[in-house]
């Protein structure tokens, strides 16, 4: 008797989602491969140093944790929204506002101690990151505007606001680059290892996974949230207020963007600079989106996303192929787990 | 020879039957009507036949010839076309545009001779449409129109029209019934989905009902009425509990005065609505769905704002109160749309302490373990299959209902409103809610019965209320509420002075 199959349309078994991570990864590591083949290299070296290489030095596992450190926050920023229904795409520019914040906050706080400083460019990042997220989140609440759109274009108003500041007021009088003037060293984050460049920003972009799970697992406000993002209808019905519930997400999501950019002024580059995000805004929507909005599965994809982007680099070194390499297995992986979460909704089943 | 026969079209969705051994004939040149209750399994059947669907079982002839329809495309080859409930227009483009889009042979498009094209088809047909109009520029009933025309453009000679008048004001409707006349005396064949009996006495030459996807029968509108369409569209099972009826004894507890409101699409769905419901008893509002009740349901539940009237609580006016003061002041809330009452991806747990949060929460922080106490002691009392920490999707209708009555009852209150508690339940479930309102009516509580089943409202209802078109036509106490009377009310046939 010949045996066929059929997907039918309902939920897989649960083991199937918990092994979606790791079949992303091998079918992308598969497709991904074809790339590295035109590129000359062999893929299984190349995946060497791409996933491997980078963790057999502690150096090398410091590296990845500084470059994970911007996703942890961006990738928080988007999980907390997406997880309550508001759809900010718009972190790269709250991170923008957030760095913008950091550099002026550290040219400013002159003579205060260094824990204070921090403390207070953090503070002062999260409130710019806040205001760059107020005007979305007031046209969504007050006019139902789609805050897809208005985020989105509000990151391109942040990058040629900063281009302008760099290029007019801010240009550094020294170097006569357009860059900030180098913030204080009492403004800069602690280093955890010196002289390794890991600081403590990462703590902070811990510290922010641990906040945003316990606010939407614990709190009040986090059930309301979770309903907004999983029902809004029956939301509404229960009594929660939408739109109140929103505007406080917004905000929340946008401020913790913000963090990244103060991370990466105070922890980095030490100055504002155009190019101060690689686009961590949004990789931090496929960090959200790989985690499932599940702040810890975010936390983890962005430690991964950070393992990819050292990778690229000792990858380029060590054979030669284009460091662009870590955004194209980046897009491949988000588009195959996406594909795989898809699947989730079937089964197979034998037919006679 | 009839144009179109469809025999013994048997369709499942799942566990439910849509359509089961359905037989359905169309002569040429009628106007035949399918008539039936929401859910009753019409839409499912006229999409069967227009290639939307694929029948499980059964068989279609067009002309005397057993056809495979697959597609709308194949569909259209045989000569049927269908005008649905939701338009299918590019608003930015124009009327003549919209009509020939994927019926242009070839590349080329030539705007004047398309813009002829349509015109004399308009003509010829008789429907008073403009191929250059932009399509965003009109009326609902004119984008109908188009929606005909588009149909007609194609050479049918079979047009089904999904519930064609629900979107449309009573001239626009009065103009869409002198087309099809029109259209009949060219020889079209029309079938009419429609739940109205009104409507389906003027426009149509037969009539066949549809209930719980079963055909019921195919009558002459010469040889019937409103009251015999009503008992075939309703059932007429006997009813085993009669309730001893009396007039509203307690206090009235809510007053509704005078209430105006409009649906999604912004026409008007209450018409100057008063009511009363008092203490201890339960007052049915019976009607055929879609002629209020969702509407008045969402009014009282805060969901949807009146545009003008008031509603009392006791003396307390809850008109423009919010779902959750509303909830705070005494109404326990059953809504129409159970999976629009709990979200469905939290747990039950959750579900059941949202509407009430703030009692479960310490500074702000969930107050887990009383969460979870509350929960399992809902689970207990209501009989809920179910663990706290499952996700309330996963649970059966039944149960899930459980979780919407623990929810409204468990704070004892005062006013209970329950918009179709039953429909879709099993008969164990069914009971178990039933009984559920009973006791609450017994322990004083003011019960607020919306329901379609008539069989419900009878047996439960002290006093029955009749809405139709959004206008309360009536006011019966059970006794006097006989199975046709009703039927008669709620098909618009007769009007009953608000004494009782």
């Amino acid at each position: 008797m010949k045996l066929k199959y059929r997907l039918v349309r309902s939920p897989a078994p649960a083991w199937f989602s918990a092994l979606i991570p790791l079949l992303a990864i091998v079918v992308t590591f598969a497709i991904t491969s074809i790339f590295i083949i035109i590129a000359g290299a062999n893929p299984f070296e190349a995946y060497y140093y791409f996933l491997i290489a980078p963790l057999t030095s502690k150096i090398g596992i410091l590296e990845v944790l500084v470059k994970s450190t911007p996703l942890l926050l961006t990738g928080a920023a988007v999980t907390i929204a997406f997880a309550s229904g508001y759809w900010n795409i718009g972190a790269e520019g709250q991170l923008y506002a957030g760095a913008v914040a950091a550099a002026y906050l550290g040219t400013a706080l002159v003579g205060v101690p260094q824990p204070a400083a921090v403390i207070i460019m953090l503070l002062g990042g999260f409130v710019a990151g806040m205001l760059w997220g107020l005007v979305p989140a007031i046209l969504k609440v007050k006019l139902s505007v789609d805050e897809v759109v208005t985020t989105l274009l509000m990151n391109y108003v942040a990058l040629f606001f900063v281009s302008a500041l760099l290029n007019g007021p801010w240009r550094d009088p020294v170097s006569n680059w357009p860059q900030s003037p180098t913030i204080l060293a009492n403004t800069m984050m602690p280093k955890l290892f010196p002289p390794a460049r890991l600081h403590f920003g990462f703590i902070v972009g811990i510290l922010a996974v641990v906040a945003i799970w316990f606010i939407l697992s614990r709190t009040g406000l986090g059930m309301r949230m979770r309903s907004v993002g999983m029902g809004q209808e029956a939301a509404r019905f229960m009594g929660v207020k939408i739109g109140r519930t929103m505007f406080i997400t917004a905000l929340i999501s946008a401020g913790i963007a913000g963090l990244a950019g103060v991370t990466e002024v105070a922890g980095i580059h030490f100055h504002l600079i155009d190019a101060i995000s690689p686009g961590y805004g949004y990789t931090g929507i496929i960090a959200a989106t790989l985690g499932n909005l599940n702040p810890f599965g975010a936390g983890a994809a962005s430690l991964f996303l950070g393992l990819i982007s050292t990778g690229a680099q000792s990858v380029s070194r060590a054979l030669g192929v284009p460091t662009f390499l870590a955004d194209v297995v980046q897009a491949t992986l988000l588009l195959v787990t996406l594909a795989m979460f898809l699947l989730r909704n079937y089964t197979l089943r034998r037919v006679e | 020879m009839d144009a179109v026969q469809m025999l013994g079209i048997t369709k499942q969705f799942g566990p439910l039957v849509a359509n089961n051994k359905v037989d359905f004939e169309l002569r040429k040149g009628e106007v035949h009507a399918l008539l039936g209750e929401n859910g009753a399994g019409k839409t499912t059947l006229m999409r069967i036949l227009y290639g939307l669907y694929k029948a499980d079982s059964g068989e279609i002839r067009v002309n005397g010839k057993t056809v495979q329809i697959h597609s709308p495309k194949d569909a259209i080859a045989y000569g049927i076309g269908m005008v649905s409930q939701h338009f299918t227009l590019v608003s930015p483009l124009t009327v003549a545009e919209n009509i020939v889009l994927g019926f242009n042979p070839g590349l080329r498009l030539d705007p004047k001779q398309v813009n002829k094209n349509v015109d004399d088809a308009a003509k010829k047909f008789a429907i008073d449409i403009k191929s250059t109009s932009l399509v965003r520029h009109l009326s609902v009933g004119e984008k109908q129109r188009v929606e005909i025309l588009k149909a007609l453009y194609r050479n049918i000679n079979v047009l089904i029209m999904d519930e064609p008048t629900a979107v449309l004001v009573p001239q626009e409707v009065d103009a869409l019934f002198e087309t099809l006349n029109r259209l009949r005396e060219s020889g079209l064949s029309v079938i009419f989905i429609s739940h109205k009996l009104f409507e389906v006495m003027t426009i149509s030459d037969r009539i066949t009902v549809l209930r719980d996807g079963k055909c019921i029968g195919t009558v002459d509108k010469k040889n019937t009425d409103e009251r015999l369409l009503a008992k075939m569209m309703v059932g007429r099972e006997t009813f085993g509990v009669q309730r001893d009826s009396e007039a509203c004894s307690g206090k009235p507890l809510l007053k509704i005065q005078n209430i105006n409101a409009r649906d999604k699409k912004g026409l008007l769905a209450l018409k100057d609505i008063s009511l009363e419901v008092c203490e201890g008893e339960v007052l049915g509002l019976a009607g055929v769905s879609g002629n209020g009740q969702a509407e008045l349901a969402s009014v009282l539940s805060g969901i949807l704002k009146p545009e003008s009237g008031r509603v009392f609580l006791n003396d307390q006016d809850i008109t423009h109160l919010d779902p959750q003061s509303i909830s705070k002041a005494g109404i326990g809330r059953i809504p129409e749309d159970r999976h629009a009452g709990v979200v469905g991806e939290m747990t039950v747990a959750e579900n059941l302490t949202l509407e009430r949060l703030d009692e479960f929460l310490k500074n702000g922080m969930l107050d887990r373990k009383k969460i979870k106490t509350h929960a399992e002691a809902m689970i207990k009392e209501y009989q809920i299959k179910a663990t706290p920490d499952i996700q309330t999707r996963k649970l059966s209708g039944g149960n899930m209902q459980k979780v919407i009555l623990a929810r409204a009852l468990y704070t004892q209150p005062r006013m209970i409103i329950a918009a179709q508690p039953t429909r879709g339940l099993d008969i164990g479930a069914t009971e178990y809610v039933r009984n559920k309102l009973i006791e609450q009516r017994d322990r004083g509580a003011a019960v607020l019965l919306i329901s379609e089943d008539l069989e419900e409202i009878r047996s439960l209802s002290d006093r029955i209320a009749v809405i139709y078109e959004g206008r309360i036509v009536g006011i019966l106490p059970c006794n006097e509420a006989t199975e046709e009377t009703l039927g008669l009310m709620m098909s618009g046939a007769k009007e009953v002075a608000n004494e009782a």
